[in-house]
C-alpha cells in the first residue's frame, strides 16, 4: 500500500537521531512489548507479512510520530483483535471478558529458546527456472495495490542489473493474506543513483533491492 | 476497519484531563502503564506464557548482540577460507559460529574494500541481521535514517563522523525481502599483533551496518 512506511527517498527529516551508549531497551517495557507480539505469533493467525502490514496501517502521523515498540504494541493489539484472539472490550477494561475461556500458551521459556536458532525461513522449493540470471538488465513494475507489497515506491519503473540469486522465496503480496506462500524466485537488483534520483544524485552510488520475479520485467 | 491505535484506551485513566487518546499527547509513563496492561490481559487469558517473555527478554539484552557478528568478522580477518565462505555463503558460515535463525534466516555478507564501501537499510520496516547484530538502535529504525540513506548516503554516512573520498563506490543494501546482509569492515592497519578476540574488540556495531569503520587498535 501507497503509506508513509514506505519511507526510501522520502525528502524534509533532519539529522539522524544518533544515541551514545544506546541501551538495548529503552525502559522494561520496550522488552514486554518485544516479547508479547513474538510470542502472540505462535497461535499461527498471522505471518511476518501480515504482521508488517498491521504496521503499514496505522494512520500516517502515528506512524511517524510513535516509537518502534509503541507501533509493535499497536500491531500486536489490533491483530490479536481482528484474528479474535482478544476482544475490544477487553483491551479497554484490561481484563478478560467474564465468559472468557482460559487457554494455554502454545510454547513455553523452552519453546521459545528452542525456536529461536532456527526461525521461519521463507525460502521454498519451486519448480519453475528462474526467468533471469545475473546480469540481465530488468524494469521495475510501476504496479501498486493497497494490500501488503515489497516493492519500494523509489524503485518503480526504475533499470537495474541483477546481481545476485536468492531462490525462490515466499512472495509477500500474497503472503501477507493468509492465503498461501505462493513463491517466486528473489534477486538483488541494482540500480544507479542516477537511475533513480535523475542528475541531482550523489556521486557514485547505487542501490540494490531484493525483488520478487513478478515485479520484474526484462528492460527494452 | 477497527480503530488502528487501540492500545491507549486500555489505561486510560480516570483523572485523566485531556478528552483525546492520541500516542503522542500521553506522558511518558504510559507506555509502561499499557504493556503491562497489555501483558496482565494476554496471561490471564492464557494467550501468552509471562516466562516465555523473560526469556526473550534476556536473550535480546543479553546473548544475542553485535558481539557475535564481530566475532564472524574477527574470523574472516584470520581465516582466508572461512572468508571465503562468508562470501559465497554467509548463513552456512555464521553457523558455523553458533549463530543462526530468527531475523537472520538468510544471510548474505559484503565486502568492503578501498573502492567499495556497503550499508543496509530497511526503507520499508525495520528488517535486520538479529543473530549476528542483535535488536536494532533507534536511528536505524528512524524515519530520518530509512528516508535519506538510499538517496544521499555519503551525507548520512557523514553524520556518523565517516567522511567518504568520492572515488570510493557506496552501495546500499535496502533489505526489503527477508534477506539480511552483515558489512564486512576492512581489517584495520596494525593490527597483525592482535589475536582473534582482540581483533573482534574493534569490530563495532555499526562498521558491521556500514556507518562506521573498525576501529583502529589505539583508539581501541
Amino acid at each position: 500500500m501507497d503509506s508513509v512506511h514506505d519511507l526510501g527517498g522520502v525528502e524534509g527529516f533532519g539529522p539522524v537521531p544518533l544515541e551514545a551508549d544506546e541501551p538495548v531497551f529503552h525502559g522494561t517495557w520496550e522488552g514486554r512489548i518485544l516479547g508479547l507480539r513474538f510470542l502472540m505469533g505462535f497461535w499461527g493467525r498471522w505471518n511476518i507479512d501480515a504482521n508488517r502490514h498491521s504496521l503499514e496501517q496505522l494512520p500516517p502521523a502515528d506512524y511517524l510520530t510513535m516509537s518502534y515498540y509503541e507501533k509493535w504494541a499497536a500491531g500486536v493489539v489490533n491483530l490479536s483483535v481482528e484474528k479474535g484472539l482478544i476482544t475490544r472490550d477487553e483491551v479497554r477494561t484490561g481484563q478478560p471478558a467474564a465468559d472468557a475461556e482460559r487457554v494455554t500458551p502454545p510454547v513455553d521459556a523452552a519453546g521459545v529458546l528452542a525456536f529461536l536458532p532456527k526461525g521461519r525461513p521463507s525460502s521454498r522449493e519451486i519448480d519453475a527456472s528462474p526467468a533471469f540470471k545475473l546480469g540481465d538488465r530488468v524494469r521495475t513494475a510501476r504496479h501498486m495495490h493497497s494490500g501488503h507489497t515489497r516493492l519500494p515506491r523509489y524503485l518503480r519503473d526504475r533499470v537495474g542489473e541483477i546481481v545476485l540469486h536468492h531462490g525462490a522465496h515466499v512472495f509477500p503480496d500474497v503472503s501477507f493474506t493468509m492465503e498461501g506462500d505462493a513463491p517466486q524466485h528473489l534477486y538483488a537488483v541494482r540500480f544507479d543513483g542516477r537511475e533513480i534520483w535523475g542528475d541531482t544524485a550523489e556521486p557514485g552510488h547505487c542501490v540494490s533491492a531484493d525483488l520478487w520475479e513478478s515485479y520484474l520485467a526484462p528492460a527494452a | 476497519m477497527l480503530s488502528t491505535w487501540t492500545v491507549p484506551d486500555m489505561t486510560k485513566k480516570s483523572d485523566h484531563t485531556h478528552d483525546h487518546g492520541h500516542a503522542h499527547t500521553l506522558l511518558p509513563s504510559d507506555p509502561t502503564l499499557r504493556a503491562k496492561a497489555l501483558e496482565t490481559l494476554l496471561v490471564e487469558k492464557g494467550l501468552v506464557d509471562p516466562a516465555a517473555v523473560d526469556a526473550l527478554v534476556d536473550t535480546y539484552a543479553n546473548r544475542i548482540g553485535p558481539q557475535n557478528g564481530a566475532q564472524v568478522v574477527a574470523r574472516s580477518w584470520t581465516d582466508p577460507d572461512y572468508r571465503a565462505r562468508l562470501l559465497s555463503d554467509a548463513t552456512a558460515a555464521i553457523a558455523e559460529l553458533g549463530y543462526s535463525g530468527m531475523q537472520g534466516e538468510h544471510m548474505v555478507a559484503v565486502e568492503n574494500s578501498d573502492r567499495v564501501h556497503n550499508v543496509v537499510v530497511c526503507t520499508l520496516c525495520s528488517c535486520y541481521p538479529w543473530p549476528v547484530l542483535g535488536l536494532p538502535p533507534v536511528w536505524y529504525k528512524s524515519p530520518e535514517y530509512r528516508a535519506r540513506v538510499v538517496r544521499e548516503p555519503r551525507a548520512v554516512i557523514a553524520e556518523f563522523g565517516l567522511d567518504l573520498t568520492d572515488d570510493v563506490e557506496i552501495r546500499v543494501w535496502d533489505s526489503t525481502a527477508e534477506i539480511r546482509y552483515l558489512v564486512v569492515p576492512q581489517r584495520p592497519a596494525g593490527t597483525e599483533a592482535l589475536d582473534e578476540a582482540g581483533l573482534a574488540d574493534l569490530v563495532t556495531r555499526d562498521s558491521m551496518i556500514g556507518t562506521g569503520l573498525a576501529m583502529n587498535p589505539e583508539a581501541g
